[in-house]
């Protein structure tokens, strides 16, 4: 079973705000019957302040499905239509106290529903944007379609590239069998063959590797300028990180931004450490700087 | 009340007798069954008790013809790879679609490698045609293996009917038998089934123990080579406390296997009977008239299954669902969309499977919880209004991707 939160169980077992509004000016329908989830979304706007007075939801779905319905219904009433279009489908599910990832795509289905109504109630049509695939890499939650698309869009050719295009395959590498098999799809479609081998599509901007052994103030230095390289892709994501302190090959690193309490910083903190000891040629060792603290003596350390 | 459990396809209970047999093979006779010594010395008794325990459950002629396994999974996989590589100039296989993974997904990776497969497909009852089956049957097919029960529905395959056609057509003919060992009786000998596989885990064994029939004079090749353990067939130390643990749960199952078929299948029965009449718009898929006495997979149409579950496991109710969610999958189970089931109530099914430890009290349990768990999540679902489904559901709500 999944390892739901309280807050998804709470919402799930006693949901708030269920059922349609019963004189709805407003109503979004999104989801899709083929793979068990859909929701409609009917909510009751005041015409003058816009201000949504009510929010209901109907939902076929899962538990995390329902779940994510009913905190929507919660966070929106009270907020003009356009405070509303800022909650994120991660605000949904910062507010549930998580999702598993495979169960990401309920909050994004939440968020998709609060756009449909809005448009609904400005008299647009909303247009979804993203086809959803099957999941792949369950540590960056990124589905097939994705990977398919940036496989054709940016020619990649191997799984290190669709890594550095997508993040996919980057966490545990349990996936790459599927990845490969990905790419072997979409090459035959172009008429080529997937070659293990194949030298990259594109390389990430890389800093030349140190060769001979660093003082401490190099080390400084040349990890500033790592992070420096690595700062756009997790900018990307809505986050930071800022080198605290360097104490022997110990860096200590603050996440900060949408980086701070993701699931994924400890992934993304290994990246940063694999990255820097490619570059440097020597063991590093990534902290997060709160572990600053547990150091009793720093200088003995 | 104590918690109910009705998910017995997915794993059962160890037995108490079982683990009892089993701890001596622990604390006293740990040696290795190839040692001379004290410690090992009653170790190949055990063994060769455990596999005539084996033998006589299924059948066989012969207790060689019983090959220790680790699961289900192996037996499977070292059946069909044996016989592609015993013959390597047949390219073709025929199975199902609605194996269970541990098969389907070896084929479509065969597949790739270069081999035809066929999969033969069911009907809304989840039954098979053998006229489509005899036409495909070759000297280019190396194996068929298909499922003697499946494990969603419990539908019976009539395997010694297949088996005959292979043999006469010349093809091997494998039968993963892991849901119907134990609780249906057989007679491997009066077959022509080359090959079948079974768990222990599913027959009150501990997990992690599996057997592969292999009918005498079959050709084999095996999958793990090494030590000349199960006569050079699967090399390996025995795991000699879960093979003594199985024979005992075989000796059980024999025991127990017209109370299978007489009051677990009247438990079944009750169960299902108080659903269909307590609850609208709910069904029973798969072949109503040929199956596991233990097994009934119930549709609750215009709701979601993990949804379901969760609420029964509120209740202290543990069942299995083939809905999408909860494997993480966008597809609701295959075995559904193979019986043409509509998604509304392919994502809205429950599998209630028992065993011999269950009791009618818990039957009535879920009756008495199971319409309200309906109920309540129909109240949230945008295909449901008052009493009843929404006037034409499928166009009433079609939201924006599909």
């Amino acid at each position: 079973m999944w390892d739901y939160s309280d807050k998804v169980k709470e919402h799930f077992f006693n949901p708030k705000n269920a059922g349609a509004v019963a004189d709805a000016n407003a109503t979004g329908e999104v989801g899709s019957i083929s793979c068990g989830d859909a929701l409609r979304l009917t909510l009751k706007v005041d015409d003058d302040t816009e201000v949504i007075l009510e929010a209901g939801f109907q939902t076929f779905g899962c538990g995390s499905a329902i779940a994510s319905s009913s905190v929507l219904t919660e966070m929106i009433i009270g907020k003009t239509i356009d405070e509303a279009l800022q909650v994120t489908n991660q605000d949904i599910a910062a507010q549930l106290e998580g999702l598993p990832p495979e169960k990401m795509h309920c909050s994004v289905m939440g968020r998709e529903a609060l756009q449909a109504a809005i448009a609904n109630y400005r008299g647009e049509v909303w247009k979804d944007d993203h086809e959803e695939g099957a999941l792949i890499c369950k540590c960056f939650a990124i589905d097939a379609v994705m990977i398919e698309e940036m496989v054709w869009a940016n020619k990649l050719r191997t799984v290190e590239d669709v890594t550095n295009f997508t993040k996919a395959g980057g966490g545990c590498a349990s996936c790459h069998e599927d990845i490969e098999a990905i790419l072997e799809k979409v090459l035959a479609e172009k008429g080529e063959k997937f070659d293990p081998d194949a030298a990259p599509a594109a390389q990430p901007e890389k800093i030349a590797a140190v060769k001979t052994p660093l003082t401490n103030l190099q080390r400084i230095k040349k990890i500033e300028e790592v992070l420096e390289s690595l700062r756009p892709a997790l900018m990307a994501d809505g986050g930071d990180v800022e080198l605290v302190e360097v104490i022997g090959n110990t860096a200590y690193v603050k996440m900060t931004g949408a980086c701070n309490g993701c699931q994924m910083a400890a992934m993304t903190i290994a990246g940063i450490q694999q990255r820097l000891m490619e570059v440097m040629g020597e063991f590093i060792k990534v902290v997060p700087a709160t572990e600053m603290a547990k150091l009793t003596n720093i200088e003995v350390a | 009340m104590a918690d109910i459990y009705l998910d017995n396809n997915a794993t059962t209970k160890v037995d108490h007798e079982v683990v009892d047999a089993m701890i001596p093979y622990f604390l006293e006779q740990y040696g290795n069954p190839s040692s001379i010594h004290k410690f090992a010395d009653g170790v190949a008794r055990g063994l060769k008790n455990a596999r005539q325990q084996v033998q006589a459950l299924i059948g066989c002629e012969h207790d060689s013809e019983i090959i220790f396994t680790s699961c289900g999974t192996e037996s499977n996989s070292t059946a069909l790879l044996s016989a592609i590589k015993a013959q390597p100039n047949k390219k073709e296989i025929i199975t199902t679609t609605v194996e269970h993974a541990a098969i389907l997904n070896l084929c479509d990776y065969l597949e790739k490698e270069g081999y035809t497969i066929h999969r033969l497909p069911v009907d809304k009852a989840g039954r098979l045609n053998l006229e489509s089956y005899k036409k495909l049957l070759s000297d280019q097919v190396a194996i068929v293996s298909v499922m003697w029960a499946n494990n969603e529905t419990g539908t019976i395959f009539p395997v010694a009917e297949m088996a005959e056609l292979a043999n006469a057509a010349g093809v091997m003919f494998h039968t993963d038998a892991v849901q119907a060992v134990g609780k249906i009786p057989m007679m491997l000998q009066d077959t022509k089934i080359d090959m079948l596989s079974l768990s222990g885990h599913k027959l009150h064994a501990p997990k992690g123990i599996g057997v592969l029939y292999l009918r005498r004079g079959t050709r084999y090749r095996p999958l793990l080579r090494g030590g000349h353990q199960e006569r050079g067939r699967r090399a390996g130390t025995e795991n000699t406390a879960s093979i003594v643990g199985l024979g005992k749960a075989c000796e059980l199952a024999l025991r127990y296997i017209e109370y299978e078929n007489t009051t677990v299948k009247e438990l079944r029965d009750r169960l299902e009977k108080g659903i269909t009449e307590s609850i609208p718009h709910c069904f029973v898929t798969g072949d109503l008239y040929n199956r596991l006495p233990n097994t009934t997979d119930i549709a609750f149409e215009y709701i979601e299954g993990e949804s379901i579950l969760m609420l029964l496991n509120k209740a202290g109710i543990a069942a299995s669902s083939g809905s999408a969610c909860t494997s993480g999958s966008l597809e609701p189970s295959h075995v559904m969309r193979a019986m043409d089931i509509p998604y509304t109530a392919a994502h809205g099914t429950i599998r209630f499977s028992f065993s011999r430890y269950n009791t009618m009290s818990e039957v009535d349990e879920v009756l008495k919880v199971m319409p309200g768990i309906v109920k309540t999540l129909r109240k949230l679902s945008p295909y449901w209004e008052g009493d009843g489904p929404v006037a034409n559901p499928e166009q009433a709500f079609a939201p924006t991707y599909a």
